[in-house]
Order: structure tokens, then C-alpha cells, then sequence
């Protein structure tokens, strides 16, 4: 076992092997998705419940499937309607659930760090399904998983993150996991979308495209989050399209192989060409969102595992 | 009154710069050249005796929070840890912005017993930045200098008139350099660990525009400033011209800026989170330098209860403060004994420039100064448990650290208010 951790908070605390063994658990899902009857029981007895205290379809969606299929109870909490606007406090939404004794907590919070600080107050494992714009780390896995059996390998590749850096805990997962499996990373996008100073992480950033996509193997596009933009980081649209927007002409300076992704939903038109984003040959974006059930069906096994593990190692202590 | 003969100790005195094995003799309340038969003997076993710290800039809760921090719980705090007199900051709710509120908070001062305590109003009415205060009505009942606290005026018209009327009054206003709308939202300075967090961040630049902007105000106006807290390197030239051209400029440090850095908050630790953010290193080894050099006058505790409702929150969303009146002698101690500063130096620091921009005459050991006086141990270890803090509030970010140095004894005025 190489995945011993008890919750899934960000991919920083992961070791290279524990990432390559979640990628592995996560492969013998990808084949029992594909069958007619999806049905595993590893998680069957245990509570799972998902909290979102942000809007999202498909990563809960993805959380929920996978849950069931692993033969899990699962329940989902839209937060933002509930407690939190009648004052409750974070944690006392946390110790509120915890009492009910669940197994699993798929959190996603629209502030960094808020997951952490859940996972401090409650003694069920937490999966971190996203916090404000510090880390995503079902969404890096699953961009791994994909770029890994695509390109038969998950090292010494050259991959480009392109877009709104600043704003995207996609981005700052994925770079941290691709950097940890000894890729090249290039970070592309407009100076203002950039975080500062992140140069300094073992990362090369360009502003402009086309250096920045020049004989890379993997094209990551990021979504353009408009809705967390405080106002004026970009022109207009038209002109992010124009300098930024992933099209033929700006894809041709990649190799000729090279996979094209976006972790969705996507701005077609902004920063995807509608047509790049539909080419089977080019495009992986389908693939992304499948694979996503997997890997996410993968880390809540191992959880489970490693609570199972946990468990009967205080059992047999006492027994001591 | 009685008369205390203080003995066996090493007297630090910020005005000479020195540290010397004498006898120091109190009378009536002052330090005294000598006194026949003392009424008591102080024994202080070796250990060094300084003039009570002069705290600018403490919160004490009330009005409006008084669960956070009373005047009886921020006086038994203080007095604990060797500041003798505290200048009180008017970020109540409401703020004191009236005759009348300064007239309550004086009234509900006499709760800390022990300590001298002093108010500061606000520079204009609810701190809002639209209309100045009554500022001689305030004068005369009491206020010793003006601030919005951490409110920065961005209206430069209504800042240059409440600059120019307080001139008229000599009275200090004390300002808090930084580009508001700049700044406006930020968890933490912006760096590569800030980036790799995920949290809304400004440049440390913002501090600069905003001293730059001040001074050019100061210029104009010819106003009596002290500037809150200088935390960057990239502010300290300003500060040095503004003082080389004789305008009537002090600045201060806070006790966090100069002992903890941007790194600190690691996973999210909302105790490290104060205004400004924490710095990077190379910044705090400046603003330590400022200090040592003279540049940046005073160092102050920003004492900031927040209580554990405001503090378990996600980082961004947290309030912004530390309590410090207790850990700010020991923390301060870290830069003695790290070879930055020698005692004197840190006693001018905290007790002697403090006192002498509010026009007291404590924070020195002179014949004739009042007799606030530290007996402290600066290298007895203990590791800070925040449970025992005497404030209301406990949020301190050397809680479970390693600390050196500790208060034996405290005296106002020749009376004993605090003793381990």
C-alpha cells in the first residue's frame, strides 16, 4: 500500500507511488464501468455524503456515481441552500454531519483551505472535491489517468496548462502532480491570469500561445471563470479568443499527436474552437469525464481500505 | 507613599543606551536619586530591571465586544506582561468617534487596575473616511492621538483637511500606509506559497503606495504622524526621506511583523492571519534592521482579541488579528537574543519613543520619571500554552512555541501590580 493517508485533501501531501497506485485501482474501474452490471461492494455498509457549498453538476454527479456503484449510501447536500444561510458556521455544519456518523465526505468549498479545516473537526475520511483556488485533486488524477493511457506514460512528457492559471485549482493540482511525475510543465495565459511569483515552482511560463504550445504532448485548456473575475483581468472576450483561444492554427504548433483537454464545463468559443473541442482524434475531453468516475471510484476505495486497515489495527491493539 | 529601594539588578536605560549593576530608589510614586530608609527592598536576584512597556495600539474590546476583551481582563494582560501604560486604539463598535464614547471607555478604563491607560479617537466620524471628528472636543476629554486604525482614508480632500485642522490642534494622528483598494480583500502577501495556497493576496507594494502617498500629505499639511506599522523593505526609503527633510514623522512596527513570516500560516492556520499580512523573510530581516537602526521608532503589540468564532473559519473569511499584550516582551526578547538588537535599543523601542511621541514621561529610568518599572528574567524558557493567557480572547501564533523570558514583577508608579 503506497496511498496511506486518511483523507484526500490536495495532491502536495501525495507520494509519486501513491498516485500511481491510485491510477492503477482506478484502471480495474475504467473496465468495470464499461461492463453491462457496474456493481463492486467495496464500499458497501459505509455513508457517503457529499456537501457542496459550491454549484457543480459534474463533479457531484461523478462523486455520486461512484459512490454507488461501490455500493456505498450516498447522500447530497446542497449547502448552499441549507444551514449556511441561516448562520451556522463551517464547523458546525461538520460536527452536525459528523454526529451522523458518515464514512465519507465529499467536500467542495468555494474558499481554499476551507476542506482542511473540515477535516480537522470530523473523524470520517474527506475527500476534497475542491477548495476556492487552492487544489482539486480528483480532477489532476483524473487528468492523469487520461494523459496516462493516451500516452502510455505519466513522465517525461511536455504539457501545457493554458488559461485562467490565476483563478483555477485545476490548474495548481495538475501542476503540482505532473511536476511530482516528472513532466515538463509550461503555464500559458495572459500575465494578469497568471498567480504570482509561480515561476519559482518549477514551472516555464509564456505569454504567448504559440511559443507556449510549441512541440508540447498534451494541451490542457483551462475554463475561463468568469464568474470569479472581480472585474477587468482580460480586455473582452473577443481578444482572449483571438491571443489564447486553443484553434487549428495555434494547436499546429504542438506535436502532431498531441491530446487536447479541458476539465469542463466549456466556453466554446472563448477558449476552446467548438470544432477542436468535437475532434476524436484530437480530443480527450469525453474521456476526461469518464475516467473521472473511475479515479474518483479508485480514491474512495483506497480510503475505505485504509479506514478498514485502521480499524482492525485498533482492534487488535486492544486485543494487546 | 512609600519608598522602594530596587537591588541586585542589572537597570536597562534606553535614554543612556546602557545596562549597569546599580540600586535604583523610589519615592512617592518617581525614581528618586536615593532615599535614606526605604519603606521595602526589591530584591531582583540579578535579573533586569526596565522601564514599563508603552504599548500604541491595543484593542481592548469595548464598546461592543466586550466578550472579546475587557478593560479588566486587557489590564490584568498587560500588566502580566510589563506594559505599564496602553494606548488604546478607537476601532470599537461603535468607534469612539464622540466626547461622549471617550467619556464611557474612561470610565469603564478604571476596570484595569494598575495600568495607565490611554485613549486614542477616531479621525473621522465611524471611521468612515467622510467627515472628521470633533477633534479638540476630543482633545479636551482626553485623546491622545487620532486614527482610523486600519481604515485608510482614500478621500485625499477629507485626509488633507482633518491632517491640516488636527496641526492647528498639534494634535498626533496616526495613519495606516497602504493602498486601500489595492489591498482591498487580501488574506496574505502575494509570493509563491500564497500562490500555491489559493488565497486572495496583495503585493507588498501597497504599503509603499500607501506611505508615499502620506507623506506627500504630511508635506502638504505639515501634520504631527505616526505611521501604525512599517512591515516592508520597500517602504523604509520613503520613511527615510520624509525624516532626513525634518517632517514630523515617527513610524512603528508590530510584534508579529518582526518575529513570524509569510510561511507561517502553513495549512491555513487563521491565528497567523493579521493586517497587514505577514512578510517575506527578507522583508522582516529589514524591518528588524529599521528598528535597530532607529529608522522605525516604536515596536507595539497590535494587541487584537478575536474570539473562536471569528478565528475557525476558512482562512480568507477568518478575522484578521493577535492578542499580544503577554507574548510581546518574550517574543520581542527573540531579537536580543538573536543578535539584532541589544536591550537598550529594544527598551527604546518599547517603552522610551512610545512614550515620548505621546508626551508622557514614563518609559525611562530618569530621576523624576514616574516609577513604571519591569523586574524580568530575559532568558527563563517556557513553551506559551494560549489557555493560559489572562485575555478574554486567546488567539496568539506562538501558541505551543518555544519561548525565552519572562515578567517577574511589575510596578506603576511604585505600586506593585503584577508579581509571578
Amino acid at each position: 500500500m503506497s496511498f496511506t493517508q486518511r483523507h484526500l485533501l490536495g495532491i502536495e501531501p501525495l507520494r509519486p507511488d501513491a498516485i500511481t497506485e491510485i491510477l492503477d485501482v482506478a484502471e480495474n474501474y475504467v473496465a468495470l464501468n464499461r461492463q453491462l452490471t457496474k456493481h463492486s461492494n467495496a464500499l458497501a455498509g459505509l455513508t457517503q455524503i457529499n456537501m457542496f457549498f459550491e454549484n457543480s453538476t459534474r463533479t457531484q454527479a461523478s462523486f455520486e456515481l461512484a459512490g454507488k456503484r461501490l455500493g456505498a449510501d450516498v447522500m447530497n447536500m446542497a449547502m448552499q441552500a441549507s444551514s449556511i444561510k441561516k448562520g451556522e458556521t463551517l464547523i458546525d455544519t461538520a460536527l452536525t454531519l459528523n454526529a451522523m456518523h458518515p464514512d465519507l465526505l465529499v467536500v467542495r468549498h468555494p474558499h481554499s483551505g476551507a476542506v482542511d479545516l473540515l477535516a480537522q473537526k470530523v473523524n470520517c475520511a474527506v475527500l476534497n472535491a475542491g477548495d476556492g483556488k487552492h487544489e482539486h485533486p480528483t480532477q489532476a488524477l483524473l487528468d492523469a489517468l487520461t494523459i496516462r493511457r493516451a500516452k502510455g506514460r505519466l513522465h517525461r512528457l511536455n504539457i501545457a496548462i493554458c488559461g485562467d492559471i490565476a483563478h483555477s485549482r485545476v490548474a495548481r493540482s495538475n501542476l503540482i502532480l505532473l511536476g511530482k511525475m516528472e513532466n515538463r510543465v509550461r503555464l500559458v495565459g495572459p500575465p494578469t491570469l497568471m498567480p504570482s511569483q509561480i515561476s519559482e515552482l518549477g514551472v516555464e511560463v509564456y505569454h504567448d500561445m504559440r511559443q507556449g504550445l510549441q512541440d508540447v504532448d498534451v494541451v490542457m485548456m483551462l475554463r475561463l471563470q468568469r464568474e470569479r473575475m472581480d472585474g477587468g483581468f482580460i480586455p473582452s472576450e473577443r481578444e482572449y479568443y483571438h491571443r489564447y483561444g486553443l484553434d487549428a492554427e495555434k494547436l499546429s504548433y504542438a506535436k502532431p499527436d498531441a491530446i487536447v483537454m479541458h476539465p469542463g464545463p466549456m466556453n466554446r468559443g472563448v477558449e476552446i474552437d467548438g470544432d477542436i473541442a468535437d475532434d476524436i482524434n484530437r480530443s480527450v475531453i469525453q474521456e476526461q469525464v469518464e475516467m473521472g468516475v473511475a479515479v474518483r471510484m479508485a480514491a474512495m476505495d483506497l480510503l475505505a481500505r485504509n479506514m478498514r486497515n485502521a480499524q482492525s489495527g485498533a482492534q487488535l491493539g486492544g486485543q494487546a | 507613599m512609600s519608598t522602594i529601594k530596587f537591588t541586585n539588578a542589572h537597570v536597562i536605560d534606553p535614554v543612556a543606551g546602557t545596562v549597569s549593576q546599580r540600586d535604583l530608589y523610589v519615592a512617592d510614586g518617581h525614581i528618586v536619586d536615593t532615599v535614606a530608609n526605604p519603606d521595602e527592598i526589591v530584591d531582583c536576584g540579578g535579573k533586569y530591571l526596565a522601564p514599563g512597556i508603552v504599548d500604541i495600539g491595543v484593542k481592548v474590546a469595548e464598546p461592543g465586544e466586550r466578550h472579546k476583551e475587557s478593560y479588566k481582563s486587557a489590564g490584568a494582560a498587560a500588566a502580566a506582561g510589563g506594559v505599564t501604560t496602553i494606548v488604546t486604539r478607537p476601532d470599537t463598535n461603535p468607534p469612539i468617534d464622540t466626547p461622549e464614547a471617550l467619556e464611557f471607555i474612561r470610565r469603564r478604563a478604571a476596570d484595569a487596575v494598575g495600568v495607565n491607560v490611554l485613549h486614542m479617537a477616531a479621525l473621522t466620524k465611524g471611521r468612515l473616511g467622510q467627515e472628521m471628528t470633533e477633534i479638540g472636543f476630543l482633545q479636551d476629554a482626553g485623546a491622545v492621538a487620532f486614527t482610523d486604525g486600519d481604515n485608510v482614508i482614500s478621500n485625499t480632500k477629507i485626509l488633507s483637511r482633518a491632517l491640516t485642522y488636527a496641526k492647528s490642534l498639534d494634535a498626533l494622528c496616526m495613519l495606516h500606509p497602504q493602498e486601500p483598494i489595492l489591498s482591498a480583500g487580501a488574506a496574505v502577501t502575494s509570493g509563491k506559497f500564497a500562490s500555491l495556497r489559493g488565497l486572495p493576496a496583495v503585493s507588498p507594494m501597497a504599503e509603499r503606495m500607501g506611505i508615499d502617498r502620506d507623506i506627500a500629505m504630511i508635506e502638504m499639511t505639515g501634520a504631527k504622524v505616526h505611521f501604525d506599522q512599517i512591515t516592508t523593505a520597500r517602504a523604509l526609503p520613503a520613511l527615510e526621506r520624509a525624516k532626513a527633510n525634518g517632517l514630523d514623522v515617527t513610524a512603528g512596527t508590530s510584534i508579529h511583523h518582526l518575529t513570524l513570516n509569510e510561511f507561517d500560516f502553513a495549512d491555513y492556520r487563521s491565528f497567523f492571519k493579521v493586517k497587514p499580512p505577514l512578510r517575506s523573510e527578507d522583508d522582516r530581516l529589514a524591518t528588524i534592521q529599521a528598528v535597530a537602526s532607529g529608522l522605525i521608532d516604536i515596536i507595539s503589540s497590535m494587541h487584537t482579541p478575536q474570539d473562536e468564532e471569528s478565528k475557525r473559519l476558512p482562512f480568507e473569511e477568518a478575522a484578521a488579528g493577535a492578542v499580544a499584550l503577554e507574548t510581546l516582551l518574550p517574543a520581542a526578547l527573540r531579537l536580543v537574543h538573536g543578535n539584532y538588537l541589544d536591550l537598550p535599543a529594544l527598551f527604546r523601542a518599547l517603552s522610551l519613543n512610545p512614550a515620548t511621541r505621546m508626551g508622557l514621561p514614563c518609559g525611562r529610568v530618569d530621576l523624576g520619571a514616574p516609577a513604571d518599572l519591569i523586574v524580568f528574567d530575559a532568558d527563563i524558557p517556557f513553551v506559551l500554552d494560549r489557555k493560559s493567557l489572562r485575555s478574554k480572547s486567546k488567539n496568539t501564533p506562538f501558541d505551543g512555541q518555544r519561548m525565552q523570558g519572562k515578567v517577574l514583577s511589575t510596578y506603576v508608579a511604585g505600586r506593585k501590580v503584577f508579581a509571578q
